[in-house]
């Protein structure tokens, strides 16, 4: 080894200096423009952090992909089948005429929308794939109400910063942010194929988050709430997933 | 001690150490990671689309981490896919930019122009078959073998860093749905999700087969003494073999 001279010592100072000055900046400038998830404590933080930031700069407004209607999947996978008696199955036969989706949170007006309030509002038509983390995927035509909508209806406060959307299965839940919440293709989905959604496939209300994996595409939405901050949900993680190990950003 | 020349003189030189050393623990952790997710749905497609409900183009004949895929087997594995999951992008993004600093140093340095790229000469499918009828023949190695790579090495050197691993992050990145929104060409150029998929498993065991080739040629080498070189960047015996070429070295490792 050579013995440390004061040149080279003064070099590293600088450089050392330089480093930590540029990593506090860069996550001064991280957190300012929302580019950090709140999944970024732990072992794997700095992975998710440098995915998500890099996307959310990369695709804040950019369209998943939409396909011709000949590719919609003959055959969808479900995925789980839910067990009897349990979740939305008591109300499949009312015809889901008592379903509610609460909105609250960070908004001007509270809401609690029927089925038919959302249907009332505009609504859109889309194709395009869901992609399991497993690795399977199917093409079906989705038909609902971008989330947007639902958003403007009850009045986002402009400090607003994530959607956590809730499920009638307790255990799932998730949270996106604005850009994703106000994504033209977020859609609270209650039809699928031309037809109404299945509840094997999330009927009668499931979020579609298409630039996401499936599973921040949660089944039997119930409450939706705007907030700016995910750490009273939960254990603060930002949704059930990394509670479970998983990521909460799934646009990977 | 004229070696693979770097600006230290030392067999390699410290980038080189340590972005190889680097790549290895990214790799192994993708490696293991990617095996785990694979297990989740151990079947592949080619197109756009495929799940349980569509014929597979292969499966690989394994118990499965999620009861709802078809194995044959009874048993249902754990669910390792949280952790693999994010181990596996995590090693990514360090095996990316361990990967751009080391393109950049070999291009900077010259590494790339005196070390990897095969010179004039040797640019021809009979250098390529004299390497192979030298090892085949176990021929006493040639003056220089132990200073530097013969074609082959630098072919398959090459085909690692300029083919293999931007292929496999191409397919990687052509699985993320966000990514695809803002580049939509990456997926469909390959022929759509699950060929990206499939494409990915492939290129993945294109490089764990140069994986075993290496390891197999360093042992073959000498295995202490080639990692130790990695490590410390010293050749134990350099000035030896330099004063006695009979004991130089039969081939490096790949």
């Amino acid at each position: 080894m050579k013995p440390l001279s004061r040149r080279r010592l003064i070099t590293t100072g600088i450089a050392a200096t330089a480093g930590v000055t540029g990593l506090t900046a860069a996550a001064h400038i991280a957190e300012r423009y929302g580019l950090i998830p709140p999944d970024h404590t732990g072992l794997y933080g700095p992975g998710e952090t440098l995915t998500y930031a890099s996307q959310r700069l990369l695709t804040k407004h950019s369209l998943a992909r939409e396909f011709p209607r000949h590719m919609i999947s003959k055959s969808p996978f479900a995925n789980e089948t839910i067990p009897p008696g349990s979740a939305p199955k008591p109300h499949q036969t009312t015809g889901f005429s008592d379903w509610r989706l609460e909105v609250n949170g960070m908004v001007a007006h509270p809401a609690s929308l029927s089925l038919a309030d959302l249907k009332a509002l505009p609504f859109r038509s889309q194709i395009t794939e869901v992609a399991c983390e497993e690795g399977w995927s199917y093409i079906a035509e989705w038909i609902g109400t971008p989330l947007i909508e639902v958003l403007n209806a009850v009045g986002v406060l402009p400090q607003a910063r994530y959607v956590v959307y809730f499920s009638i299965q307790n255990d799932w839940w998730d949270s996106i942010d604005m850009a994703d919440a106000l994504h033209p293709q977020t859609l609270l989905t209650w039809g699928m194929n031309d037809g109404d959604l299945p509840v094997s496939f999330g009927g009668p209300l499931r979020m579609r988050v298409p630039r996401q994996l499936g599973y921040k595409s949660v089944k039997f939405i119930t409450r939706l709430a705007v907030t700016d901050s995910l750490k009273p949900f939960g254990k603060g993680l930002g949704s059930a997933a990394p509670e479970g190990g998983y990521a909460w950003y799934a646009g990977i | 001690m004229a070696h693979l020349s770097n600006p230290e003189g030392s067999r390699h030189s410290a980038v080189v150490r340590i972005t190889h050393w680097l790549t290895v623990i990214a790799f192994l952790a993708l490696l293991v990671s990617g095996a785990e997710i694979v297990i989740s749905h151990p079947r592949f497609y080619w197109g756009e689309i495929g799940n349980v409900n569509t014929a597979p183009l292969f499966t690989i004949p394994i118990p499965s981490s999620r009861a709802t895929v078809p194995t044959g087997y009874r048993y249902v594995m754990p669910d390792q896919n949280g952790w693999s999951r994010y181990l596996h992008f995590q090693a990514a993004w360090a095996a990316v930019l361990t990967g751009i600093a080391y393109m950049l140093y070999i291009w900077w340095s010259g590494h790339l122009r005196k070390d990897l790229l095969p010179p004039p000469r040797d640019r021809r499918w009979r250098a390529y078959r004299d390497v192979f009828a030298r090892s085949l023949h176990h021929a006493p190695p040639q003056e220089g073998d132990a200073r530097s790579y013969n074609v082959v090495q630098r072919t398959a050197y090459l085909s690692v860093i300029f083919v293999l691993f931007p292929l496999v992050i191409w397919t990687g990145l052509a699985l993320s749905p966000a990514f695809n929104s803002a580049v939509p060409i990456a997926v469909n150029a390959l022929g759509g999700r699950q060929s990206a998929r499939t494409l990915h498993f492939f290129v993945s065991g294109a490089l764990l087969l140069f994986l075993i080739v290496h390891l197999a040629m360093v042992i073959q080498a000498g295995f202490k003494k080639r990692t130790m070189a990695m490590i410390t960047g010293r050749d134990g015996e350099a000035h030896e073999s330099m004063e006695h070429p009979k004991s130089l070295e039969p081939q490096e490792g790949l």
